[in-house]
């Protein structure tokens, strides 16, 4: 096989390590029922703040560990502010999506441009020898494989577990949840925390591995396509998965295309994919029941199962108890 | 109501204000600087001298413009992300107006203030229409919007409408002095501007209170069923709420063409649309408020560089100040909620059954 | 197992939904509850499984007091309740809905839940379809499915809700079975309802209700005659309306289907002329609100033709009803009919003519305070909606109608209204029905359907009887007829 192709291949699954993180993260708090507007200025937060952290200290752990923090606390903030003081939570989300961008420049100040440690490879032997896929797959650092990891936990939590019902149901139907004895705001905010974690560690993915250091605005923008790859993935473990990889993707080729169009300025590639997943989303919102209605009854599954995106009934509303 | 009360009003009023000085104060000193100083640099930044409150007066245009469109949309219970983006058309639309048309001062200038209306009112219009047909959610519709916008000036800057010497991040060349929009005196004011922007925020105040389509959008907004059993559109004004803001984002991209930069740069929209919505949010929806909002907001956006200058901290010390009133505003708003929660009253027996 | 209900008082604001209730369940008893919408039932029961608490009385279990937190904690103590709506999760599929809530270990055994659902469904005969998604069963198979599981969580104490409201009759003979069943078994079971002929059928025991308060307790057999007297209570005598001419055709409906997610009508047949008052009677849930929807152009029909003044408008938007002369006053006033928030005279100006720019203040004004005094409302022009009471949002909503309407559609025009208040609204309407405006209203006050209307229908289970001349219905007539006798 094309050895570009699989160079390829291998970093779009690096780079979108970061990405798989959010989507997942953001994908849990939404199960819960709570929308976490804050990611773009969350994951800029935690990228800066983990940076800090392991530029000063030395150690890649507590810089992680940093930023799952912010990242979580900024979650528990957008929930704490809808559940408890019954304010929007889109606009609580969005003011700290400026704040918290605001934040990570003035504070990230002398970090710019600063060396810093990373992630080290880490081939997995034995599995690296696969012919093709291990090259792609087994050949990277420790975040790829959590990101592999994640991805199967969420998956196996969400479907096969006491727990991971109790968090759909809550995202569903709150009162039939209440009704058999889950605390619904408590599960809400354990899952938001969880997923602002996993937010925060897609920011220290971010500047600790796959776009290394600090910069003002470093990572700007990744986190509203978060936001989109969750509705995208419809608020499924691997279709977000699927919709970061897709992301990745966009932007490899942009970069692969862009020597073949001189006269077509670089910004245009770097904008096109987040345009893309625009159109993408567009796709798989709004009523698709009449279009699914048209396709043959044997790939109906299939279709239904790519393309549909429902949002768990209960997002966004509040839970009053009895 | 007694003095105590009344007190505890002010109170209420002013901890946003205290929160924030607060945190800041927390975030100069972690930072290693003195935080009187800082605040002292902004203050002077803004205020020194007439030419630097000429320089707020720029500033509130933009804001003032944005703002008042997002009344209109807010009115109508529309979350309007998209108004960087509509900002940006309009910008557009009157670069290309003058990059297409070679005719003096009094026929460009006033043509401009219709391109950049027109601009952004079609670039609001195709949001509205994504929400509504498309069944996506105005913000991603906005969001989307704003990042293709982005994309096709960078696209122009850098392509058909880059300078003969070659494309710079500085954008196209300078516009035709036909194509100046008049300043005051040596500032970088410019009286149509401001009246403009004037204008547009009592009209929208006017609008919203005084018209019948201000009237029905109100009721939308509130209570989109009601509405439609007492025969509003609900549609249709909403698209037509989208047109509006659209209409006056894009005039307010417009004008930072052709009075602030006299040219069309990448960053044209400044992130001010977005900041709209935080002035928008802290003035609680109501236009009455929302001048002396724009006003502080815009002095620290005047006043914020000189941070830079001086010691060496990042200006986006005057993002987290207007963000963070914005936050504590909404969290202190939420407790005191949270205190007087009245008892509620809750149906009897059973959901509504048919 | 002996439950007790001590004294139990319930209060919403001002209305008393339980006032003093007293009530003994045993085991091993098929337990009636019965009483009109707004008896107090439901809240009772909602009590009683620990949904909601009392605000005074108390709850013995063999002599203990308890009390109860959630219902998770009134399951532990083995009392559960199936409600009307079933309270389950339409996403997840019938086996998901049964593990939720249910012990066991962390990880979700799905093997252990299909062999509970199938030995169940077996003992009753039930056929459910362990991974279908629950909103694609029927209500009654759904009602099947929370049964299960409040079996399987060892419940003692069943607490039904209108069961039979919406499920077909197979379904109403296998769910009678298994509720005789399980009394044999030494369960107790509470079932609530309006229907006299199944309680009469099923139940060894029944309790009335009445306004927040117990009017009886019968022991089988039960005649029809007292309960129908102790749920509906005194005959007023009746008011003289002045008969007027009928005027040509309005509304015709032909073979009407309406459905929602809950119940579906069908067969409907009705004729209306001007100034002819239409009165819908029975009991909540049972399709007057549908009927009402599809008259009003809010729902689509799924079947059969609606014809406006000799037009055919079946499936035509909202505002061509409108047009018509056709307006609907909603029973949820502030959810469905007023705008929160905005004050009486911008309702006023909205309603009123909309042309031009600038709102007419004065107008608005003129004609909000003239309404204001032609309709007795308390408040002023300047009062936001939200602020006023019930009975002054009702005189609102009806100031707020246009003039020279063909079709007047209203849902409980009277509800939470005084009997001053009520007798001067319908004094209004019945001057509208002089104009040549038709009405069409439901309610569930019988003596205010029979004293107002010249024909009468009653919906039962989504069925509608035929056309009742009002002056030759009694109350109690009515009441069987509610009860799902002769229909």
């Amino acid at each position: 096989m094309d050895p570009l192709l699989i160079e390829t291949a291998k970093s779009v699954i690096a780079s979108s390590a970061p990405l798989v993180f959010a989507g997942i993260g953001e994908m849990i708090t939404e199960r819960a029922g709570v929308v976490n507007l804050s990611l773009d200025g969350s994951i800029l937060l935690s990228a800066m703040a983990a940076f800090a952290i392991a530029f000063l200290s030395g150690s890649l752990l507590l810089g992680f560990l940093g930023g799952m923090l912010v990242g979580m606390l900024i979650a528990l903030l957008v929930a704490y502010g809808s559940i408890a003081l019954k304010q929007d939570q889109v606009a609580i989300g969005f003011v700290l999506t400026l704040l918290c961008a605001d934040l990570s420049s003035f504070i990230g100040k002398p970090f710019v441009r600063k060396p810093g440690p990373s992630v080290p490879h880490w081939p997995i032997p034995g599995l690296v020898e696969i012919p093709v896929v291990g090259h792609i797959l087994f050949d990277q650092d420790l975040l790829v494989y959590a990101s592999y990891l994640v991805i199967l936990v969420a998956w196996v939590w969400l479907f096969y577990t006491q727990a991971g019902l109790r968090l759909r149901s809550v995202g569903e139907r709150p009162e039939a949840a209440f009704a058999r004895g889950v605390s619904v705001n408590r599960v809400r905010y354990l899952y938001t925390a969880i997923g602002g974690a996993l937010v925060g560690l897609a920011g220290g993915a971010y500047s600790l591995s796959v776009k290394l250091g600090w910069s003002h605005r470093h990572t700007a923008g990744i986190g509203w396509i978060a936001l989109a790859i969750v509705i995208f993935g419809g608020w499924h473990p691997f279709r977000v998965a699927l919709g970061a990889y897709l992301f990745g993707v966009l932007k490899s080729v942009g970069s692969l295309l862009q020597p073949g169009f001189p006269n077509i300025p670089t910004q245009v590639f770097q904008a096109a994919p987040f345009a893309l997943m625009l159109l993408a989303l567009l796709l798989v919102s709004g009523d698709r029941e009449g279009m699914v209605q048209r396709v043959p009854r044997l790939l109906r599954p299939v279709v239904q199962a790519l393309f549909l995106a429902k949002p768990p009934a209960g997002l966004g509303k509040r839970f009053e108890q009895g | 109501m007694t003095w105590r009360a009344r007190l505890v009003r002010l109170g209420i009023a002013l901890a946003p204000i205290g929160l924030t000085l607060v945190m800041t104060m927390l975030i100069l000193l972690l930072a290693g600087a003195d935080p009187f100083e800082a605040y002292g640099n902004i203050l002077s930044g803004a205020f020194e001298n007439p030419k630097k409150i000429a320089d707020i007066a720029v500033a509130m245009v933009p804001l003032l413009l944005c703002s008042a469109g997002m009344l209109v949309t807010f009115a109508a219970g529309l979350w309007n992300i998209g108004v960087e983006g509509q900002m940006i058309a309009g910008a557009l639309m009157t670069t290309w107006l003058v990059e297409s048309l070679t005719a003096p001062a009094g026929v460009i200038l006033p043509l401009s203030v219709v391109a950049g209306l027109v601009g952004g009112a079609l670039w609001g219009l195709l949001t509205g229409l994504i929400r509504t047909y498309g069944g996506v959610n105005e913000i991603f519709a906005g969001l989307g919007l704003n990042f293709v916008a982005s994309a096709l000036t960078n696209y122009l800057i850098f392509g058909p409408w880059r300078p003969p010497d070659g494309a710079t991040m500085s954008g196209t060349d300078p516009f035709p002095p036909s194509a100046w929009m008049p300043l005051i005196g040596q500032t970088r004011a410019s009286l149509v501007s401001i009246l403009l922007s004037i204008i547009a925020l009592v009209g929208v105040w006017l609008v919203l209170r005084g018209t019948y389509w201000g009237l029905k959008l109100r009721a939308i907004g509130r209570n989109s069923r009601a509405a439609q059993r007492l025969g509003i559109s609900t549609h249709r004004n909403m698209l037509l709420a989208f047109i509006v803001c659209g209409a006056l984002a894009g005039l307010a991209g417009s004008l930072q063409t052709t009075a602030v930069y006299r040219r069309l740069i990448p960053q044209i929209s400044g992130g001010y649309g977005y900041l709209s919505q935080l002035v928008v949010l802290l003035s609680g929806l109501r236009a009455e408020w929302v001048p002396l909002v724009v006003f502080f907001f815009s002095a620290v956006q005047v006043g914020s560089p000189r941070l830079e200058l001086r010691m060496q901290l990042d200006s986006s010390l005057g993002g987290i100040l207007q963000a963070g009133i914005v936050l504590f505003f909404l969290l202190v708003r939420g407790f005191r909620e949270r205190w007087h929660a009245p008892e509620k009253m809750e149906e009897g027996d059973g959901p509504i059954a048919y | 197992m002996k439950i007790e209900l001590e004294d139990i008082y319930k209060y919403f604001g001002p209305v008393r939904a339980n006032d003093g209730i007293s009530l003994t369940i045993e085991s091993g008893v098929i337990q009636g509850l019965l009483g009109e919408n707004g008896a107090g039932k439901t809240t009772l029961m909602k009590i009683l499984s620990g949904y909601q608490p009392a605000d005074r009385g108390t709850i013995l279990l063999d002599g203990r007091p308890v009390h109860f937190r959630s219902p998770a904690d009134a399951i532990a103590a083995g009392i559960g309740m199936l409600h009307q709506d079933p309270l389950d999760v339409p996403a997840f599929s019938a086996l998901e809905n049964l593990a939720l809530g249910s012990p066991g270990g962390p990880f979700l055994n799905r093997a252990r839940a299909r062999r509970t659902l199938e030995a169940l469904c077996q003992r009753f005969g039930f056929a459910l379809d362990p991974d279908a998604p629950v909103s694609s069963l029927t209500v009654g198979e759904r009602q099947q499915l929370e049964m299960v599981r409040l079996l399987a969580l060892g419940v003692r104490v069943i607490i039904l809700d209108e069961p039979t409201t919406g499920i077909s009759a197979p379904q109403k003979a296998l769910l009678f079975q298994a509720l005789r069943q399980l009394s044999a078994e030494g369960l107790a079971v509470i079932f609530v309802s309006h229907k006299l002929d199944e309680v009469r059928e099923l139940c060894s025991r029944v309790t009335v209700l009445r306004q927040g308060k117990v009017t009886g307790h019968l022991e089988a057999p039960f005649a029809t005659d007292d309960m129908v007297s102790l749920m509906f209570g005194q005959v007023l005598g009746k008011y003289t309306r002045r008969p007027i001419p009928l005027g040509g055709v309005i509304l015709q409906i032909e073979d009407l289907a309406v459905r929602s997610h809950r119940l579906e009508v069908r067969g409907i047949h009705l004729t209306v002329r001007a100034g002819e008052v239409i009165g819908l009677a029975g009991l909540e849930g049972s399709g007057q609100r549908l009927l009402m929807l599809a008259c009003a152009g809010l729902q689509k029909p799924h079947g059969g033709r609606i014809i406006l003044n000799g037009q055919d408008v079946t499936g035509q938007p909202y505002p061509t009803f409108l047009r018509q002369g056709v307006a609907f006053v909603p029973a949820a006033r502030l959810e469905e009919g007023l705008v929160p928030g905005l004050t009486l005279r911008e309702h006023f100006a909205l309603a009123g003519n909309t042309r031009g720019f600038f709102i007419r203040w004065e107008e608005a004004e003129a004609r909000t305070a003239q309404m204001i005094a032609d309709f007795n409302i308390i408040g002023r022009p300047d009062t936001p909606v939200e602020a006023l009471s019930g009975g002054n949002q009702q005189r609102a909503l009806l100031a707020l109608l246009p003039e020279n309407l063909r079709l007047l559609i209203l849902e409980h025009p009277t509800r939470g209204l005084d009997i001053a208040s009520s007798r001067w609204i319908w004094h209004r309407l019945l001057e509208r029905r002089e104009e040549g405006t038709a009405i069409l209203f439901t309610s569930t006050d019988l003596e205010e359907l029979v004293e107002y209307s010249d024909r009468l229908v009653v919906f039962s289970g989504g069925k509608m009887s035929a056309p009742l001349d009002a002056s030759r219905v009694t109350v109690e007539e009515l009441g069987y007829l509610i009860g799902g006798r002769g229909l």
